[in-house]
């Protein structure tokens, strides 16, 4: 082998050498069973042609490349937001492998949660006894101040009752009778991450307010002039929710953040492994149910939580992760109403140098054409953000989007001369996506990592926003909401401008003329 | 609005639980209650009596046309038949495939989270055989069904899976609020059967409902895909399930934590009514042409 201890080479190079080549052209010759390069080619001339984006929209029983992830995802997401709370997936263990793998690649941060390991037997004879087992060991081990139980497809398809299980478990000693156990079930097979959002959201909201399943008295609402915020499943959860405290700080606004991840996604190398940091307080949740109204920034990932705050007496606003000048404009004014403070001039100042960063690039941005994927939420502030621009939001794609997410996005393309050559697509996947790209191409696209793919393949360059993102590190600390987080965005956007611009310009005497100092 | 009943029927396969809760809910609406049947069995017969349909499009059906159950909406599924009875099916797979038990989970949850259970005064839920798994579990689950009614008779393994649905009411009334309402006896004509019943519903520690006596005004009544309430008003049969329908309606919060017994008990109770002589334990395994043979031998 090529291989050398004193100087290791990376798979970039050690893959590159002859031998390798060699033995990856045997491999293919002998083995791959392959077809001829040029009905490669043919076919792959061809799934760039409009006649193939038909077929490919017609697909009635085959997903490609979902831009979706499942239920319990979503459920350890609002688990780790509260104080001491460790995740607990009643299920088989490799689904949670992979929720832990998921976000500590994103956010470069471990991510505890465990699992109560059902096996083949448990499928047959039901999962009780891993609960009450899962839960003991758990409770013991590593001591949490509550658990946030939520089930894989395994659970969900035999119909295990979690609410029966977690009594049971807690008659045999499993956790302490008065222990806070909250749960929700998460099939995966239903909906997707942001699904798994709501129902565990409202499952820890349901326990603290509605007299933790039976066990102590409904909770009386006592009005006070406090505020609720709910995030949403978001990946810049980090810099967002510290910037929103922020901005409720200056206003001095009395807030909850219910369900904060800030802090246990971005613990600090300081010689102390914190398997929990931060994190609502388990009292604030429960004195939430006293404030004035609920704010959640994400209408799709709250629904049924949202709901059931209003059935409080709340009264409750829905954002959809609003960003840029108007969205954040809407959102403090709204803030301000609630709270009768007013919006403090250090944010109109903020305010004022977004306004200033935006005309300085208009003309980069103005009539260039995106197409956009992700969550709905996310999707639908960011068209709004690139409509504010003068940019046109062609094609914007939501695996997890319904119909009504449909309708509110045409809505926001009817508000704006820029949406007239814009589209919705609920429901489709990345390879919908790859049609639309190739025979309606657009200047960028914007997406979560695997965006990569269709960036190689169609040429359109990737702007990285959203969740997922493995490949880029530490964009999660940035915050993307307020006025701060307009600017982060209208930076991560414009850096992708120039420098498919020099891409494009670079090659000396001929394209250099171009090639220039000033943008 | 008076507090909402959720009832159950459980009971062994073919033993007329369709039959029975289909008249027993017709008189219920006489009564002047609100009524929606939600049909657990795949089979979806549950609700044919009373729409005059064959078979009512299932919630499953229908998400397997529209692609998913998200996309369904509630007028879709639910269907208005005699005395403005509301009726779903839940559906489920073809025999030998899939999951049954799922779609009664996925059903329920539907109904539930589409607002089904509002303005109404009963919800009843037609479950096909034992408590086998999670799914044929779902309407004893907390915040559902909290009175169960199995349909039994007196034959041996109606009263088998009598006991064995006691069981699974059993296990899930100590974590929540499901009790078993009583029984209600579908007569097949075998021996002592009353007596039988009686004795059945004492062990379990409940009572007998109703003995709901054979006609074939029933057959008569069902052949045209209605229940003898409506096809026939003034008949004793109907008579019978009104009775059966006050006492249901008189039943609220009378239920109770069953005591299912063993199998040997089972067998002891129909010893004791002399429907099963003392086991010789030199007959079992023998056939009735082997017991002769041996008997003429003694002889």
């Amino acid at each position: 082998m090529t291989q050398d201890a004193d100087k290791v080479l990376d798979h970039f190079e050690l893959f590159r050498g002859a031998e390798y080549k060699e033995m990856f052209a045997n491999k293919r010759a002998n083995f791959e069973n392959t077809h001829p390069d040029a009905e490669v080619d043919r076919v792959r001339e061809w799934a760039k042609t409009k006649e193939y984006q038909e077929k490919n929209f017609a697909r009635e029983a085959l997903v490609v490349n979902p831009a979706k992830a499942c239920q319990p995802l979503g459920a350890v997401f609002v688990a780790v937001g509260f104080e001491g709370t460790l995740p607990f997936v009643h299920g088989s263990q490799g689904c949670v492998a992979y929720y832990r793998s998921h976000f500590s690649r994103h956010f470069k941060e471990p991510t505890s949660c465990v699992s109560s390991s059902m096996t083949e037997d448990a499928a047959v004879f039901g999962g009780l006894n891993n609960m009450v087992d899962g839960l003991a060991n758990a409770y013991s081990m590593y001591k949490p101040k509550m658990i946030a139980v939520s089930t894989t497809c395994m659970a969900e398809v035999i119909g295990d009752d979690l609410n029966a299980f977690i009594k049971t478990a807690k008659e045999k000693g499993s956790v302490p009778a008065e222990f806070d156990v909250t749960f929700a079930h998460t099939p995966a097979f239903v909906g997707s991450h942001v699904t798994g959002y709501d129902n565990a959201m409202k499952g820890v909201i349901e326990h603290f307010w509605d007299g933790k399943a039976g066990t102590v008295p409904k909770l009386e609402r006592a009005e006070n002039g406090s505020i609720n915020f709910i995030g949403g499943f978001d990946g810049y959860t980090v810099g967002n929710i510290r910037e929103v405290k922020r901005i409720f700080d200056l206003m001095q606004v009395e807030y909850t953040i219910i369900g904060d991840n800030s802090d246990v996604w971005d613990t600090p190398t300081d010689g102390e492994f914190r398997m929990y940091d931060g994190g609502t307080k388990l009292n604030d949740v429960a004195n939430a149910v006293n404030a004035k109204a609920t704010i959640s920034m994400q209408q799709f990932c709250t629904e049924k939580t949202l709901e059931l705050v209003r059935n409080h007496g709340h009264e409750v606003l829905a954002f959809n992760h609003p960003v840029g000048v108007a969205g954040t404009d809407h959102f403090l004014m709204e803030v301000s109403r609630l709270s009768g403070k007013p919006i403090p001039a250090e944010l109109e100042k903020e305010r004022g140098r977004l306004v200033d960063a935006i005309a300085d690039s208009n003309a980069h941005i103005h009539g260039k054409k995106f197409a956009i994927y992700g969550d709905p939420d996310l999707t639908y502030g960011l068209a709004a953000f690139l409509l504010e621009l003068g940019a046109e939001p062609v094609h914007v794609l939501a695996t997890n989007g319904n119909k009504a997410w449909a309708a509110k996005m045409q809505a926001l393309f009817d508000s704006s001369p820029f949406g007239a050559n814009c589209k919705a697509y609920p429901g489709k996947d990345l390879w919908h996506m790859r049609s639309l790209l190739f025979t309606e191409p657009v200047d960028y696209l914007i997406g979560n990592t695997y965006g990569k793919y269709l960036e190689r393949d169609t040429g359109t360059p990737l702007i990285r926003i959203g969740f997922p993102i493995f490949d880029r590190h530490h964009h999660h600390r940035r915050p993307v909401w307020g006025y701060q987080g307009g600017m982060n965005l209208l930076i991560t956007i414009l850096d992708k401008i120039f420098d498919t611009m020099d891409a494009k310009t670079n090659v000396a005497g001929q394209t250099d003329y171009s090639y220039d100092i000033i943008r | 609005m008076s507090k909402l009943r959720q009832i159950a029927f459980y009971g062994k396969g073919g033993i007329g639980k369709s039959t029975t809760s289909q008249n027993t809910l017709a008189a219920l609406a006489e009564m002047g209650q609100r009524i929606l049947i939600v049909g657990c069995d795949p089979k979806a017969d549950s609700t044919r009596l009373i729409l005059h349909a064959k078979a009512q499009d299932t919630i499953l059906s229908l998400a397997a046309a529209a692609g998913s159950v998200e996309d369904l909406e509630l007028e879709e599924v639910m269907k208005v038949g005699y005395r403005d009875i509301r009726c779903v099916e839940s559906g489920g797979p073809e025999p030998g495939v899939g999951c049954a038990g799922r779609g009664v989970i996925t059903s329920i949850n539907f109904l539930e989270e589409n607002g089904a259970y509002e303005n109404i005064d009963y919800v009843s839920y037609d479950v096909l055989g034992d408590v086998v798994c999670g799914g044929f579990a779902m309407p004893i689950r907390e915040n559902k069904a909290q009175e169960i009614y199995i349909v039994m008779s007196g034959e041996m393994m109606a009263m088998y899976a009598a006991n064995n649905i006691a069981k699974g009411i059993l296990k899930y009334a100590n974590s929540g609020g499901v009790r078993l309402g009583g029984l209600v006896c579908n007569e097949r004509q075998t021996d002592k059967e009353l007596e039988l019943a009686e004795s059945l519903a004492k062990k379990l520690g409940t009572h007998l409902i109703h003995f709901v006596p054979r006609d074939n005004i029933v057959q008569h009544a069902e052949l045209r895909r209605m229940t003898v309430l409506e096809y026939a008003p003034d008949s004793k049969q109907a008579e019978e399930y009104r009775t059966l329908a006050r006492k249901v309606h008189a039943n609220a919060g009378n239920g109770v934590i069953p005591t299912p017994i063993t199998m040997d008990e089972l067998e002891d109770m129909l010893m004791e009514h002399g429907i099963m002589k003392q086991v010789d334990e030199s007959l079992i395994g023998k056939s009735a042409a082997e017991l002769v043979a041996e008997a003429a031998l003694v002889a």
